[in-house]
This record gives structure tokens, C-alpha cells and sequence, in this order.
């Protein structure tokens, strides 16, 4: 029999596969993350300019890259869900979501935890700042969006189209921020100063953004499998399986 | 086609004109969230000079906001709209018409009551023309990306400040653009790469809004 990967566009398929999966990610995300906060805390070097106060980086990138990817992907889910009418594309990215949000909002309060020290001020006008309070405005209002329509199929549609115009829009957004900060700040100062970090700086950074990685995979299987029981509970394999229960 | 677009846009403006009292809240709420700016931060004309490109546009946003909730509301209520979309003409012109209208009768409006506003903040002449282009290049994307959350929110319960929630961070570049250009006027930059950008945001907006509004409101309807 060959294998087929479509085979796992059956919610009911998908439900067993994630179950299998989400214990390696789940201690796959607690492994790293010791081992990557080991690395930060306790082998990553002193930064001679910014102290001790630069280790929010170790935290503070792995958000806001995983921030910024989840909505890709949230997009990418949303573009195959529209075009292939499948259910799951939709759940998937109804489940990516709260992550998505948390990591956004995440990379806000790290940020302003690092300007505090780093600029003197909680919150900078600075365009990666305001960017990324407009990514997080996104996330909630797609959320809104989705809670407000009662009508499942609706709500997953509609949901998709405004996350795929957000997708459009964010490059513009993000340009016309950084523009509008340039003209109105002169150039600020840059989060990326430093032109070569300490290998071992970028390693433990690298790890902890593998853990955010299988964190935000661990936690979008286990909430996907939670809208498929609820969506499919009219269906005989969930009543088979809440019997067994 | 283009008789279509057209009735599309006449039978909003006649509906319009026959509702008079929904039109002008519109407009007066613009000139009334401008107005109370001077007085939460007080009279001095340096400071209403430098804030009045932001305030004005914050006010515009607003208001488009306001008024684009009703924008399907009542067509969806008494069963026009669905007709419209039943019939064979394409949903695309239908989507684009009422933007088209929208921008007419609440665009044009905030168009012309913006120089007087502009003058209780001490805007110099110059500087309120290049109000008023960069008001007539930006209202029609208020309105065009507008259309796609009220067909997004259409018939919804709270769906006036939902619609805030999804359509005000899309409106970002067009604020920074807008107020950007009068503002590099104030300054005595020229505004016109601020203008050029708007306006090309202006015409990647047409080319893409009316489309995800007419699949937008296919996705409300069924």
C-alpha cells in the first residue's frame, strides 16, 4: 500500500496521528527549553555593551520570530482551506490562532522589558515595536471575527479571508511603519547592533527557537484535536471513542 | 456591466438623499471628534498645528467606520441584497459600487469640511489643499477595504465595534501616508512621495478589495 499524506486530511486520521505526535513535541519543547535557558543563563557570555539586561534575547526573538511565522502558516492553512473547501485546513488554523497571539503579545512585553534598560523607556515608537502591537491588534481581531459568528461554516470562511488579506497587508504595514518612524524619529536605535554575536549566544538563541517551534506545534495539535471531537461528535468514530473513555 | 456599477451607485446615493439624517451624523461626528481635540489639550496654535494632520485623519477613519457598518446592513434586512447577488451580474461591480457610493456620499462630505477644520487648527492655505488631495486620494480606501469587513460583519451582533476591531489596523498605511504627506507639507518638505504612496496603496487597494468584498459577502449570505 503506498503512503499516501492525504490519507491525513481526514479529521478522523489526523485525530490518531496528532495524539502520537504531541508527546514528542510536547517533550521535545521542555527538553530544549532547559537546555537553551541552561545556555543563556549559565554558558552564554556578559555582553560588554548591554550587561546582563541583553538575555531577554533569548526569549524575546524565538516570540517574535514565532509570532510572525504562526501567521504565515495560519495564512497558508487558510489559502488551502478556501480554495479545497477541507475541514481540517480550517481547524488548523483556528488552533494556531492563541498561540499565535500569545507569542505576539510575548515579544511585546519582552520587548518592553528590554527597552526599560536598553532605551530608558517601557515602550519605544520604534517601527519593529509598532509592527508587531499591529500584528498582535491582527490576531485579536481575527479571534473576534471567529467568536462573533455563531454559524460554523461562516465563521471558518470568513475568518480565512480576513486573515489572507492581513497576509497581504502586513508587508505594507511594516514598510509604511518603518518609513512614517525614520521620518518622524531619525533612524532608531537598532536591536541588531552588535554585527557578530557570540556563537554561543546565537546557539542557545537557536535552540530556544526550536523549543518555541514544537512548543507551538505540541500546543496547536492538542487544541486541534479538541475542535475535531467537538466538530465531529455527531460522527460514530468519536462516539466509539468517548465510550471507551 | 457599467450599467450595472452605475444603478448600484444611483440607488444608494437616491437612498441617501432620502435619508438625510443618517448622512449628516456622519459627518457631524467628523467635525465634532475634531473639535474636542482643542479642548483636551488646550488652545495653543503650535501644538493644534502640529497634531492637526494626525487628528484629522484619526477623525476620518473614524467616521468612514461609523457609517460602513450600515454600508449592506439595511439591503441584507429587507432581502435587496440578496437579490442583487442572485442576479447575473457579477458580484465583483456590486461590491465595488457600494464602495463607489460609500465614498460619494461620505468621502466627498469630510472632503469639503476638512479646510474649515483645518482652519481653527491654523493650518496655512497650502498646507490645507495638500489636506484635502491627501483626503481625496485615501477616503476611497477607507472605503474600499471598509466594504470588505462590512460584508465580513454583515448581520452580526456587535458588528459596529467588530468592524472597528478588523478593519482599523488595515488602515494603517493609509494613515501614515495621509498624515505623513501634510505633515512633510507643514514641515515645508514636499508631501508628494507621501502622495505617490498613498496612491499606489490607493490602486493595490482597488485591485484586490472589491473582489474579497463580493467573496466576503457570498461567504455571509449562504
Amino acid at each position: 500500500m503506498a503512503f499516501s499524506i492525504y490519507k491525513y486530511a481526514s479529521p478522523m486520521t489526523f485525530y490518531g496521528l496528532a495524539g502520537k505526535l504531541i508527546p514528542w513535541f510536547a517533550w521535545g519543547a521542555g527538553i530544549l527549553t532547559v537546555l537553551g535557558l541552561y545556555i543563556a543563563f549559565f554558558m552564554a557570555p556578559t555582553d560588554f555593551q548591554q550587561g546582563e539586561a541583553y538575555r531577554v534575547i533569548f526569549i524575546h526573538v524565538p516570540a517574535a520570530w514565532m509570532s510572525m511565522f504562526i501567521y504565515i502558516i495560519m495564512a497558508f492553512w487558510s489559502a488551502v482551506g478556501l480554495a479545497w473547501n477541507t475541514r481540517l485546513s480550517f481547524m488548523m488554523s483556528r488552533a494556531l490562532a492563541p498561540t499565535g497571539a500569545v507569542f505576539a503579545f510575548l515579544s511585546l512585553w519582552t520587548g518592553a522589558l528590554w527597552g526599560k534598560p536598553m532605551w530608558g523607556a517601557w515602550w519605544v515608537w520604534d517601527a519593529r515595536l509598532t509592527s508587531s502591537l499591529i500584528l498582535f491588534f491582527l490576531y485579536v481581531g481575527i479571534m473576534a471575527l471567529w467568536s462573533a459568528i455563531d454559524d460554523r461554516r461562516r465563521s471558518d470562511r470568513a475568518g480565512a479571508l480576513l486573515i489572507l488579506v492581513g497576509a497581504i497587508n502586513v508587508p505594507i504595514i511594516y514598510f509604511s511603519v518603518k518609513w512614517w518612524n525614520t521620518l518622524h524619529q531619525g533612524a532608531s536605535v537598532s536591536l541588531m547592533k552588535s554585527p557578530s554575536m557570540a556563537s554561543i549566544m546565537l546557539i542557545g538563541m537557536l535552540v530556544l527557537a526550536i523549543a518555541a517551534w514544537f512548543y507551538a506545534i505540541a500546543t496547536a495539535l492538542t487544541r486541534v484535536r479538541g475542535i475535531i471531537l467537538e466538530r465531529e461528535r455527531q460522527t460514530e468514530w468519536v462516539k466509539e471513542l468517548l465510550e471507551k473513555i | 456591466m457599467l450599467h450595472f456599477l452605475l444603478t448600484v451607485i444611483r440607488r444608494d446615493l437616491l437612498l441617501a438623499a432620502r435619508r438625510k439624517g443618517d448622512w449628516l451624523t456622519s459627518q457631524f461626528f467628523f467635525i465634532m471628534v475634531v473639535s474636542m481635540f482643542p479642548l483636551g489639550i488646550g488652545p495653543e496654535p503650535e501644538m493644534l498645528r502640529r497634531v492637526a494632520p494626525g487628528v484629522m485623519w484619526v477623525a476620518a477613519l473614524l467616521a468612514s467606520l461609523l457609517s460602513l457598518s450600515r454600508l449592506f446592513a439595511e439591503d441584507y434586512r429587507d432581502g435587496s441584497l440578496e437579490q442583487m447577488l442572485l442576479s447575473p451580474e457579477p458580484p465583483v461591480l456590486l461590491a465595488l459600487g457600494k464602495a463607489l457610493a460609500h465614498w460619494l456620499i461620505y468621502g466627498i462630505p469630510l472632503l469639503l469640511i476638512a479646510p474649515v477644520l483645518g482652519l481653527q487648527f491654523g493650518l496655512p492655505a497650502d498646507v490645507i489643499g495638500v489636506l484635502m488631495l491627501s483626503l481625496l486620494i485615501g477616503t476611497p480606501v477607507l472605503s474600499l477595504l471598509g466594504g470588505v469587513g462590512a460584508a465580513l460583519t454583515l448581520g452580526l451582533r456587535g458588528g459596529g465595534v467588530l468592524l472597528t476591531l478588523l478593519i482599523l489596523p488595515l488602515y494603517v498605511p493609509a494613515l501614515i501616508f495621509g498624515a505623513g504627506a501634510v505633515d512633510s507639507a507643514l514641515a515645508g518638505l514636499g508631501p508628494e512621495a507621501n502622495l505617490s504612496l498613498l496612491a499606489a496603496f490607493a490602486v493595490l487597494t482597488l485591485m484586490v478589495a472589491p473582489w474579497v468584498a463580493a467573496s466576503a459577502l457570498k461567504i455571509s449570505i449562504e
